[in-house]
């Protein structure tokens, strides 16, 4: 066991999805496996969305947890430009924005390395055969 | 997960949005006659702009007005459906039902069928002058300054199940909520009643999760190397099995591509939810934050868990007015400094525009996760991009102040800077939304049967 962290992006940890509504929009954040999730929970933080999309000026940004689906769904007010029907950008909808979460970086410990997706990701079958200790 | 009391209800989505693609229907009616029972075919293929435009067409053409792809979505699969008893449900008469419902009436005669039975939804239409004193209770004096082109309340499952339970094979709606479409089958067919809360919120998740299409069944997912989605060309659409409970299991049609599994169902599920304990729709506040998914079998996943709460009092409305022209225009650089050539000629298209306000794009350096205002351009230092699409954009209510936005990217060809290629401009009239909630009791929605042509 190991204190050692590395930074990775979100992706690593977890998948997502954007929808929209008017000028708000949301995107949700699953986490690739359940031991993931606490780490999500910590540092994907309201005030830490709100910082990485700065630029899109947010009104508003709610965090709602979702442990039962090793999820969580955030909801950003104002950040589409006035939203499809106003927005000047080619993207009016928002779609590309779960992917500008999903490059957030994320603190993770090294031991919990072979949980990420990517590269030297052990998938749950090889786990059986290949333990990992967190 | 218990079983159920009596055989399930299948439910197979064909269409997730206007555009989508039209040969999708023949896989799922193939499956849902393969696997027997009682079965509905839903396509949902209204968006919030969508109507709007179905509006416009209607002045134009008082025949016109519903979905343009609905010959090509519905005809290949009507008499199979019909032969097998699978009644059809769908938003697909836009801003027009009826006109839709005749269509379709011509559509089964010339394909040899009997008269279909189709009943068409309507009420849901506020744009007319009688409704104009509600829609400015809530909205205010705004509503009389604006060009309105549609107002249209999102009405629920209750008129398409009582269509239903009157024998309709088909019903023809236009601004229902998507999930409606397979609450009120599902209503019909188990005779739940309109207050059944907990049963409506299930069958709300399982339309939720149906009302895109693919978007369920890995479309609109596939990642390579992250999320790998087998034979995307070819994804199939949905079918959700639901229990009397309103319990679903979700899967797809058979012999396609793409995949169902906890990943793809999870994206879906949050897809457009905002708070996670209340989903609101005309039919009930659903609740979601103690829901589970379970894998229970190839493409095939359970949802469980899923809670209701009563319905809300008041009604979304959304209405569509006119907003003045977008006036866009593209010019590309590539090679050394392509990536400054491209900014320099933005400066010059803001100060030849001083009266615009210039949305700047640099395509293939930085475009669709920036913001209209340029903060994130302003403050990103020039880079050493090589090939560089400059897209500049903006809206002006007066359509010669619009156009000169074109005129000055063109003009870019002799004075801009070197070795600029590529221009295209184009200027299209803008529609924008006001939304608003309107009292219940004020949107009365009906249905009635179209009378037999023969």
């Amino acid at each position: 066991m190991t204190s050692a962290v590395i930074t990775v992006p979100l992706y690593r940890l977890a998948h997502g999805r954007t929808g929209d509504k008017g000028n708000r929009s949301n995107i949700s954040v699953i986490a690739w496996d359940a031991a993931l999730y606490p780490l999500l929970a910590a540092q994907l933080t309201e005030e830490a969305v709100a910082a990485h999309f700065s630029h899109r000026r947010p009104s508003h940004v709610q965090r709602y947890l979702l442990p039962g689906l090793q999820a969580m769904n955030f909801v950003l007010d104002g950040v589409l430009d006035g939203g499809v029907n106003d927005a000047l950008n080619l993207d009016t909808h928002g779609k590309a924005l779960s992917y500008w979460l999903l490059d957030m970086p994320v603190a993770v410990p090294v031991a919990m390395t072979p949980l990420l997706r990517g590269p030297n990701w052990i998938s749950p079958q090889d786990r059986a055969t290949r333990p990992i200790t967190i | 997960m218990t079983p159920p009391a009596s055989p399930a209800l299948l439910i197979g989505c064909a269409a997730g949005f206007s555009g989508d693609r039209v040969d999708a229907a023949g896989a799922v009616v193939d499956t849902l006659i393969r696997r027997g029972g009682p079965a509905f075919l839903i396509f949902e293929t209204l968006a919030e702009r969508t109507l709007a435009l179905a509006q416009l067409r209607r002045r134009a053409d008082p025949q016109a007005g519903f979905e343009p792809l609905l010959d090509d979505m519905l005809r290949p699969v009507l008499a199979r459906c019909m032969r097998h008893g699978i009644r059809i449900v769908s938003n697909f008469g836009a801003a027009n039902p009826l006109a839709a419902a005749q269509h379709i009436r011509t559509m089964a005669q010339e394909l040899g069928l009997p008269a279909p039975r189709i009943a068409v939804v309507s009420g849901d239409d506020l744009s007319g002058q009688g409704q104009r004193a509600l829609l400015r209770a809530q909205l205010g004096a705004a509503v009389d300054d604006i060009h309105m082109v549609s107002a249209n309340a999102y009405i629920g499952a209750e008129a398409i199940a009582a269509a239903l339970d009157a024998g309709a094979q088909i019903v023809v709606a236009g601004r229902v909520a998507d999930p409606s479409l397979t609450v009120g089958p599902a209503m019909s067919h188990f005779g739940w009643r309109a207050d059944d809360w907990d049963r409506l919120a299930r069958a709300t998740m399982a339309g939720h999760l149906l009302e895109c299409g693919a978007q369920v069944c890995g479309g609109y997912f596939a990642d390579p190397g992250y999320k790998d989605v087998p034979d995307l060309h070819d994804v199939g659409y949905p079918i959700a099995e639901i229990g009397s409970e309103g319990d679903c299991v979700i899967g797809k049609a058979d012999g396609t591509g793409g995949c169902v599994n906890l990943a793809s169902v999870t994206e879906q599920l949050l897809y457009e939810v905002h708070d996670p304990a209340a989903y609101l729709t005309p039919d009930v506040v659903a609740d979601i934050s103690e829901a589970q998914l379970t894998q229970l079998a190839p493409d095939r996943v359970g949802l469980r868990g899923v809670r209701g709460h009563a319905r809300p009092g008041n009604l979304k409305v959304n209405v569509c007015h006119e907003g003045g022209w977008l006036a866009e225009g593209e010019i590309s650089y590539a090679g050394p400094r392509a990536e400054a050539r491209a900014r320099l000629a933005a400066d010059v298209l803001r100060r030849r525009l001083p009266d615009l306000q210039l949305r700047v794009d640099l395509i293939g350096a930085l475009s669709v996760m920036a913001d209209d205002g340029g903060a994130l351009l302003a403050t990103t230092p020039g880079g050493d991009a090589r090939d560089v699409r400059l897209r500049v954009a903006a809206t002006h209510a007066n359509r010669g102040a619009a156009e000169r936005l074109g005129r000055e990217v063109t003009a870019l060809y002799c004075c801009g800077p070197a070795g600029g290629g590529g221009v295209r401009t184009t200027l299209t009239s803008r529609l924008n939304t006001l939304s608003c909630l309107v009292p219940r009791e004020a949107v009365p929605a009906s249905f009635e049967m179209l009378e037999d042509a023969s």
